[in-house]
């Protein structure tokens, strides 16, 4: 049994290090700009299509699929920023949300449109069968999307605190005025903070594409899943992000695995809400 | 006669439909300590961000070094040899000491100089060194203040502009940072130095204009505006 239990767990851990990878790009945009970005989700299902396109073309694997996935996001990213979030911006608050919103539903049946409602899914020896050791079976592309997620989130942090880049990113988001004293475009700043949030999600999607189910509303369900891994892990906070997530997956995939799959997300969010009620800062964030 | 490094004629800011600043004229030189005088709500900080480029001018001229530079934004003015220690710091207070005095270096083309730069702060402001890992927001009011001015020589400028230093600071910390303006400008730099306290101000500077209402009312050499009995008359609105 308690094998069992372990494998369950490690499964879990893998999948939230995808999740904290895909909610750090949420955060990231949160922390730099206050903007809540609702198509965060349909970036992950783009990414997860990229994959898709890059196999059903020419039948390579995410070794391929990955790299172009975060490099389609990214531009996707910063165009974004510069067409639509730089003008809802100096809106109020109802037409950010309703922005983004709406981007959301663009992309997601746009898809539908392209690709059809049906259910597509790479085949799942793509990566490398099933590995084992310590007793563990794991499957070798759960074990890369998780290693390769994780190896990026801390990058990201890497990046945040310790570059000078991510310094002058952080002055932007904590006083746009006071940075551009010192010569900072705030601009700049902000459409690299999307070209990272959005090419995160474009991996994360092309990690995941060889073990989830690829369909047009799958960002619907990533989306939450970001939004409560952020929430919890306090907004604007990269390892906040990081602990959030790999919680996240191990509470779905134990309560998955002991009460039923049906009530996984039953479990998660009813946690959730229970969490916010003593703590709504969430883990990291800031009263 | 020769072209002061920052001339400003005629400056008009409104913010919507208030007036900021209706009129003001002033001429920084080279190698000088200029104050700007006035009483709270005078237009001192309106005219100094103007002059950095956080507020666009309604009408009149900023030129620098013979250049026009009216209109353009913060954070190209700043790569033009302009600092400015804003009112309030407006330091990154998440991030270390010696992080914002980095963020200040942005601005320079030859980024090995960063490191000459960072020690010369160091050795004006040894409390900084000592504080350099610590974060920002942890500091008192007088290291706060010296950050902020830290952070603006980090760019290494032709132009300080000091929007305040006294403001909420303890008498010894406020002569203190005097003392460190008096050295800055014996080594050379040019100081535009925005300051209500009349004393204060006239003690390091050459020369001083006086601001009322948004308007400047006189201006003239420190030493002969020390004794100008209309100066008080500025401040106390009756003039």
């Amino acid at each position: 049994m308690s094998s069992t239990l372990l494998q369950v767990i490690a499964g879990g851990l893998l999948l939230g290090a995808v999740y904290a990878l895909f909610s750090s790009g949420l955060t990231l945009v949160w922390g730099m700009m206050n903007i809540v970005n609702f198509a965060h989700g349909d970036f992950v299902m783009l990414g997860m299509y990229v994959a898709f396109v890059v196999w059903t073309l020419f039948g390579a694997g995410p070794w391929a699929g990955a790299p172009l996935a975060v490099l389609v996001l990214a531009t996707l990213g910063v165009t974004v920023y510069f067409t639509l979030i730089r003008g809802i911006m100096k809106g109020p608050m109802l037409a950010q949300i309703l922005g983004t919103f709406g981007l959301a539903l663009l992309l997601r049946y746009s898809v539908f449109w392209w690709f059809g409602a049906n259910f597509s899914s790479l085949p799942e020896n793509l990566v490398g069968g099933t590995l084992e050791f310590w007793g563990l079976r794991i499957q070798a592309s759960r074990l890369l999307a998780g290693v390769v997620a994780l190896a990026v989130t801390l990058a990201l942090h890497f990046l945040l605190t310790r570059t000078a880049l991510g310094s002058k990113m952080l002055a932007v988001a904590e006083d746009e005025t006071a940075a551009q004293l010192m010569g900072i475009r705030p601009d700049t700043m902000q459409a690299i903070a999307w070209a990272i949030a959005a090419g995160a999600t474009g991996l994360a999607g092309a990690l995941i594409a060889t073990f989830f189910y690829i369909v047009p509303t799958v960002g619907e369900t990533l989306g939450i899943v970001a939004f409560v891994t952020v929430s919890l892990g306090g907004f604007g906070s990269v390892p906040g992000a990081l602990v959030a997530g790999l919680l996240i997956g191990v509470i779905e995939s134990l309560s998955a695995y002991l009460i039923g799959a049906v009530y996984k997300d039953m479990v998660v969010y009813a946690l959730f809400l229970g969490f916010l009620w003593f703590r709504p800062q969430g883990l990291m964030g800031r009263a | 006669m020769t072209v002061p490094l920052l001339r400003i004629e005629h400056l008009e800011v409104r913010y919507g439909d208030l007036i900021g600043v209706s009129d003001v004229s002033l001429d920084v030189p080279e190698g000088s300590v200029v104050a700007l005088l006035g009483s709270n709500g005078g237009g001192k900080t309106t005219v100094l961000n103007a002059i950095a480029g956080l507020i666009p001018l309604h009408a009149g001229s900023i030129e620098f070094r013979g250049q026009p530079i009216g209109g353009r934004r913060a954070f190209s003015i700043v790569r033009e040899g302009l600092a400015l220690a804003p009112e309030g710091w407006r330091l990154f207070v998440q991030q270390s000491v010696e992080n914002n005095l980095k963020l200040g270096a942005t601005p320079l083309h030859d980024k090995r100089r960063v490191t000459a730069l960072l020690e010369r702060v160091y050795d004006i402001f040894p409390r900084l060194a000592e504080r350099r890992n610590q974060r920002a927001g942890t500091m008192s009011g007088g290291e706060r203040q010296m950050l902020a001015v830290g952070r603006a020589l980090m760019s290494d400028p032709k132009l300080l502009m000091l929007d305040e230093p006294s403001l909420g600071l303890a008498p010894a910390v406020v002569e203190a940072m005097y003392d460190t303006f008096g050295r800055l400008h014996r080594e050379g730099l040019t100081i535009l130095l925005a300051e209500q306290s009349i004393e204060l101000a006239l003690e390091v500077s050459d020369s001083a204009t006086v601001l009322q209402v948004g308007k400047s009312v006189l201006s003239g050499k420190a030493g002969d505006l020390a004794n100008d009995p209309q100066v008080q008359k500025a401040y106390l609105g009756i003039g």
